[in-house]
């Protein structure tokens, strides 16, 4: 059997995600549980540190990356010690070059695999689907993202919540970070007004989740058996053009929210790909590879007219909403009607949904 | 030539300068620990912040406390001062004379939400709590869920137990700070509704406090943390299927919905009629309704939309010219070319 994941979701550095993750598992130990420490990063808080005290700790791994030592988690030591619940700080972090897998998360899913329980961290901006909206709140593009599938598989996920105020004075008493990288955070990430953008988004997601997992649970009541809503299946326009990744979180996004189904497709003129100019076939199988990392069904169709072959797939696949971004102006014909516009118009019942670009302002 | 845009005020600098204005005229601050459920841990937190707050040389007292208290908050209350609650005809009552005359800069009151036993000075404890801030004393408090006026009904029906205390969400969307207390609700469903309650209204809170602080000072900024969804609805347009379908958006997303039509001076009375069933749906639907006064009604939707921070326009077809007009640009294109942070979805008639 599957192991459980269970999160603490925060809204930045210093919240106490990891702290309240220690304490859980100081107490699973005191009720005899086999508890161990896969990852934990003391970042030199006091107070965390102590908090791992009398916790067995499995030793990091050695990885050499360009003629330097680095040091992950042991996924191998720590299947072999197999114990019942490990805690395994930032979920999202990338491993270095070299590492078998390329993901902290991916690491946690076979420790899952293996029967074992995962407590785990991390911030609300890491998540995939936010990353656009993070950045417009930020100024900062995320690197580091957790799939949101892979977060609805936790079984719990719980929100260490502080108030920015109270993190800032934390910040400035120095218990985050040394004095000097403080003073950088506070001019940079650190500025109340995102710090309660941020703590909004992980409130209301956590609250998602919460939902999400109740209406898992629950049998149909009568009338939504007798009158099932209408099932929502949502398709997304890929492109070449850079917005299309904004456009595919959104679209998830958004099908996951509507419980809806969810294909991202693009359109060639000729299926064989090779044929097309090496930068724009880069794009497209990025962007559809983006697709289904996040678990999105992919397709590329053929077809000269780019709004006719969509619609058709949409009417045959049942589509009810199709997503679509605004072309670039520099892509946009003189004379006629762009995409949008000619979708817009063939659509007949289905809906066209046409997704703005978020800037950082 | 290129000019230089009006330089922004930095909303992080007037943030803090409203905020420091506030603490120099009031000094006393609230903050509220909220839980959805009793035993998450809001006492412990209340009295743990309590006790780190007196090691960093803050004159921190226990003014009001549960009657049963868990071993963790024993060991937390040793570190702190307690006045004892005072009893009239055998009932609790938070010591307001003792509290007004140890004058502490911090008070730790549990229980906001609880009923004073005739012949003290206020009803409610939160009149106690309201006295305290009045004097210049900070306060620290926690509340359940099922004692905020405006959710009772709502809590009641899912757990349907009922409750006399309350206290008015007003008392608690006014306080400096609001934390909420969060926990599993391992696999009840009861709980698990009450939870996601307690969250969204922590997230509303703070999203409207937000706001305020910036508009107070002319900014309009929106960060789109909350999906908000505007309806636009025409007398012809299919506005059943969009207010239903922005309604099960709204909802699944812990949104706003907003039913808004552009006023137009000459409707026929069947046009007339049309609109007004139209926003009977939207009524029914528990949306805001917004008239817009405006020339154009591009415009209108686009102005309006912008100034309250709408993340999601619904527009429906029946917007489309017909006849010669279909050569031009027809007002949906005009929706959809402007760049402006917000999706459009546009439905069928």
């Amino acid at each position: 059997m599957s192991g459980k994941l269970k999160i603490y979701l925060g809204y930045a550095a210093g919240v106490g995600k990891t702290y309240q993750m220690l304490v859980e598992a100081q107490e699973l130990k005191r009720q005899g549980i086999d508890v161990v420490i896969g990852y934990f990063e003391p970042h030199a808080r006091k107070d965390t540190i102590e908090k791992t005290e009398g916790l067995e700790m499995v030793p990091r791994r050695k990885v050499m990356y360009r003629a330097t030592a680095f040091e992950e988690m042991d996924t191998d030591a720590i299947l072999r010690r197999k114990p019942a619940v490990c805690v395994v700080d930032e979920f999202p972090h990338t491993n270095i070059p070299g590492s078998e897998r390329s993901k902290r998360w991916e690491d946690v899913q076979v420790l899952l695999d293996a029967g074992i329980d995962v407590l785990t961290t991390m911030n609300v901006q890491h998540l995939e689907s936010l990353n656009d909206q993070v950045w417009q709140i930020t100024g900062i593009r995320v690197r580091e993202t957790i799939p949101d599938w892979v977060m609805k598989q936790a079984d719990e996920v719980v929100m260490i919540d502080v108030t920015p105020r109270a993190l800032l004075n934390r910040l400035e008493r120095g218990v985050v970070y040394s004095p000097e990288k403080a003073r950088k955070a506070m001019d940079n990430f650190f500025r109340e007004p995102t710090l309660r953008a941020l703590r909004e988004l992980a409130l209301r997601q956590t609250a998602h989740e919460v939902d999400a997992r109740q209406a898992n649970g629950d049998p149909p009541t009568e009338q939504e058996h007798a009158a099932p809503a209408q099932q929502e299946r949502l398709l997304i326009h890929v492109t070449a053009d850079p917005s299309t990744a904004a456009l595919i979180r959104r679209g998830k996004r958004v099908a996951d929210y509507l419980g809806a189904e969810c294909f991202a497709v693009c359109v060639c003129e000729d299926p064989d790909t090779r044929k097309l100019p090496s930068a724009q076939r880069d794009a497209l199988e990025k962007h559809l590879n983006f697709a289904r990392n996040l678990h999105i069904e992919t397709r590329m169709l053929q077809g000269k007219a780019v709004a006719e072959t969509l619609v058709e797939f949409a009417r045959q696949h049942r589509i009810t909403q199709i997503f679509l971004a605004w072309p670039n102006p520099r892509s946009l014909p003189l004379f006629g009607r762009n995409t949008v516009q000619q979708v817009v118009r063939l659509a007949g019942d289905i809906e066209i949904t046409v997704v703005a670009e978020r800037r950082h302002t | 030539m290129p000019s230089t845009p009006p330089r922004r005020p930095d909303p992080e600098q007037l943030l803090r300068r409203v905020q420091a204005e506030e603490e120099e005229a009031y000094g006393a601050r609230l903050k509220v620990f909220l839980g959805y459920s009793s035993g998450v841990g809001k006492s412990f937190r209340m009295l743990d912040e309590g006790r780190r707050r007196k090691s960093r040389g803050q004159d921190v007292v226990v003014g009001a406390l549960q009657p049963k208290a868990s071993p963790e908050v024993e060991v937390v209350l040793r570190s702190l001062e307690v006045i004892p609650l005072r009893y009239i005809d055998g009932l609790p009552t938070m010591d307001m004379d003792a509290i007004l005359r140890r004058r502490p800069a911090v008070c730790l009151v549990d229980g906001l939400a609880w009923d004073n036993p005739p012949g003290g000075a206020h009803q409610k404890r939160w009149q106690d709590v309201e006295q305290l801030l009045s004097t210049g004393i900070s306060v620290i408090t926690t509340i359940n869920l099922q004692y905020i006026e405006e959710r009772r009904e709502q809590v009641e029906h899912i757990t349907g137990k009922h409750v006399t205390q309350t206290v008015p969400l007003k008392f608690i969307s006014q306080a400096d700070e609001i934390v909420i207390v969060d926990a599993p609700a391992e696999a009840d469903t009861q709980l698990s509704e009450l939870r996601e309650i307690a969250l969204v209204l922590t997230a509303d809170v703070i999203d409207r406090q937000l706001e305020a602080y910036l508009k107070q000072n002319g900014i309009v900024q929106y960060y789109g943390t909350q999906e908000r969804i505007m309806v636009c609805v025409t007398p012809r347009a299919n506005a059943a299927r969009m207010i239903e379908s922005g309604k099960r958006s709204a909802d699944r997303f812990h949104g706003d919905l907003i039913v808004a039509y552009v006023s137009q001076p000459e409707l026929s009375a069947e046009d007339k009629a049309a609109l007004d069933r139209n926003l009977a749906l939207a009524r029914d639907a528990g949306a805001q309704i917004e008239m817009l006064d405006a020339e154009d009604p591009i415009d209108g939707i686009l102005q309006f939309a912008q100034s309250r921070g709408i993340t999601q326009i619904f527009v429906g077809h029946s917007l489309r010219r017909t006849g010669f007009g279909r050569f031009l640009k027809s007002p949906v294109d005009r929706l959809l070319e402007k760049p402006k942070g917000i999706d459009v979805r546009v439905f069928p008639h």
